[in-house]
């Protein structure tokens, strides 16, 4: 069956979701791509997830993967356009009337009101993606440790998900 | 387009960022996609070293303002930016050569990963190492949130309204765009223009 159609809509839909960063679409995007679609399972989600923020570019990319796995090379295109297309006009509507925007005060009003929301967002995408990804102390440990060490100092988070991709090995070594 | 580039000849203290009339489609997508292949680990830094500090494309007042627009509408921040900045140089022309440049480097790498994913995703070592990346990325989630809410709550009002999107997303699984609109124009009206402001400049 063609997935195309139902690969445009959801990602046409999950790109105005992602007010703050992408994982706020998250919880959004795990009930459509894995529940409704069943394009991939949970696991592979947070999975492709977690890779793709290793690549350089926008942290999204890794929607590439659920379009080619849905529809092939298509499939993948199409996905890319339905998630940037939206956004990407809007932005550049908005860009346009930027400085007619500038002096209307609502619009730091906007900015202030929606600053907790995207946070929150985030936040919630955050768990969702933690119910699946933290179980038992290694990966408990892992989460705090990063979280601690990019408080504290400034490293290329790329090296630590690099890291913990070797504690993982160690710490779940093949039976 | 041809008005903001008069204003930047026109003004002699901004004399750090060329005229954006100079600047080709070609030379856009280019730097853009120079960024899109090295931006290991956030892209935010590597635009301003590229934009602001290698080309003077932009100028930092500019790049600041231009982020806050990219962070306060849907999209991620650093396709916002390309579509920002590029609309400033050249017009839509310049969006185009700037998004698909910043996407086609990461879009192809997850293309080869998600290939390579299907046919071993399902090997010990690598599961065992997906696991490792897949706890990171959740403290690398929350680290952003950490720093996120230092940099732009003000007041405990804001914390409030997070708190609240995070009750009606993961507890009572209300959609996101329902939380966004409820909690979004409740949150936007607390801020409404006209209210004393107690803490200065959030931004």
């Amino acid at each position: 069956m063609n997935q195309i159609p139902a690969l445009v809509r959801v990602f046409a839909y999950l790109s105005i979701l992602t007010v703050g960063g992408g994982m706020a679409a998250f919880p959004e995007m795990k009930v459509l791509t894995v529940e409704v679609h069943k394009w991939l399972t949970f696991p592979q989600l947070i999975h492709l997830y977690s890779v793709g923020q290793m690549a350089p570019g926008p942290n999204m990319m890794m929607i590439v993967c659920i379009g080619q796995w849905a529809a092939g090379m298509l499939g993948a295109v199409a996905v890319l356009l339905a998630f940037f297309g939206p956004t990407g006009v809007l932005a550049y509507i908005v860009a346009r009337l930027w400085k007619r925007l500038e002096t209307w005060p609502w619009r730091t009003s906007i900015q202030q009101g929606l600053a907790p929301v995207s946070i929150g967002l985030l936040l919630a995408g955050c768990f969702t993606m933690a119910k699946g990804a933290i179980f038992g102390v290694e990966t408990a440990a892992i989460a705090v440790g990063v979280l601690l060490i990019l408080m504290r100092y400034k490293v290329n988070p790329t090296l630590l998900v690099l890291g913990s991709a070797v504690i993982g090995m160690l710490a779940f070594p093949p039976k | 387009m041809s008005e903001s580039s008069t204003k930047l000849v026109l003004q002699p203290e901004t004399d750090r960022a060329v005229a954006s009339a100079e600047v080709s489609i070609g030379q856009i997508f280019l730097e853009f996609l120079i960024i899109g292949a090295s931006s290991f680990g956030g892209v935010v830094p590597y635009l301003r070293g590229s934009l602001v500090t290698k080309r003077h494309w932009i100028d930092d007042k500019e790049f600041v303002e231009m982020l806050s627009i990219s962070q306060s509408l849907p999209g991620l921040n650093a396709t916002n930016m390309a579509v920002v900045v590029g609309e400033k140089l050249r017009g839509w022309m310049g969006s185009v050569a700037a998004i698909v440049g910043i996407c086609l480097p990461g879009g192809l790498l997850m293309y080869a990963v998600g290939m390579f994913y299907r046919s071993h995703g399902d090997h010990d070592f690598v599961t065992a190492g997906l696991k490792g990346v897949a706890a990171a990325a959740v403290g690398l989630i929350l680290s952003t949130v950490v720093s996120l809410s230092k940099k732009s709550l003000s007041g405990k009002f804001d914390f409030v309204f997070m708190a609240l999107t995070v009750i009606a997303v993961n507890r009572l699984h209300q959609s996101v765009p329902r939380t966004l609109v409820g909690v979004g124009l409740l949150a936007i009206l607390f801020h409404r223009p006209g209210k004393k402001q107690k803490e200065s400049a959030t931004l």
